[in-house]
């Protein structure tokens, strides 16, 4: 069964990698909120630099989490999920947990001890906590704004009355 | 699991980065793999929030390495003053 899975998800992780070459196939899913990629484990090769520059590129909010958006396993990288979640902010995700070099590979890339890790065009720019302090601070929205990302949680603000703004 | 305690981080991070104030809360009921930090310090002036906490995992870098889960807030003094306040 597991084994079943496993081919059928390497199967959509190659499309993808076939979607990155032909750029603008993603416009065309705009049903798909995050998506996700634990196949990575399929590929086998270590994970070096030049294929983490181009994964942290696939979209313009990119997590390497432990799990997966749907059933995150560690509580940091949950918190990351329910964040990106409040924000309405679409990601692609890849699972650590299916793949060893993976989570070596990005450890390294960074330079960070700890998984979750976030991407913001390209750019690394934490794990949870500072995640959890840009959400409080509202540096969050700045920085999704930047590269295009309106989030829902500025709509919802813009779409109050002007006396509960100040909360 | 670990060997360190919180006393143990708080006299590291104290020393090491001269903090104004650090406080580390042992999560872990005892077994010491689970901390969470609050560390203001001067070092952390100008720097990005990024920074700050690459500072605070190099300063640790050899405990983290047994530390399963270690989360910080990282202030300066002048940040730190704003955050009290709220």
């Amino acid at each position: 069964m597991n084994r079943i899975c496993q081919s059928l998800l390497r199967q959509s992780y190659q499309n993808h990698r076939g979607l990155v070459a032909g750029a603008s196939a993603s416009a065309s899913t705009p049903s798909v909120l995050s998506r996700f990629f634990a196949a990575d484990a399929a590929t086998g090769e270590a994970v070096d630099k030049a294929t983490l520059d181009k994964l942290v590129r696939t979209n313009k909010v990119v997590v390497f989490m432990k799990g997966n958006p749907q059933a995150p396993r560690c509580g940091f990288s949950n918190a990351v999920v329910q964040i990106m979640r409040m924000h309405g902010v679409q990601y692609d995700a890849h699972d650590v947990l299916q793949n060893e070099s993976l989570r070596q590979g990005v450890k390294d890339y960074t330079d960070w001890p700890t998984i979750p890790q976030v991407f913001i065009d390209g750019e690394f720019v934490g794990g949870c906590d500072i995640l959890l302090q840009m959400h409080q601070s509202g540096d969050l929205i700045e920085e999704l704004k930047k590269v295009g990302i309106v989030s829902e949680l500025l709509k919802a603000e813009q779409a109050k009355p002007e006396d509960e703004k100040a909360k | 699991m670990s060997k360190y305690d919180s006393k143990y981080l708080e006299d590291k991070l104290k020393k090491e980065l001269q903090t104004e104030y650090v406080s580390v809360t042992d999560e872990s009921d005892g077994c010491g793999g689970k901390f969470s930090a609050i560390i203001v310090t001067p070092a952390f002036n100008g720097k990005t929030l990024l920074q700050k906490h690459r500072l605070v995992n190099s300063t640790l870098a050899e405990e983290l390495k047994e530390i399963h889960a270690f989360s910080q807030k990282s202030y300066t003094p002048e940040e730190w003053e704003k955050v009290k306040a709220q």
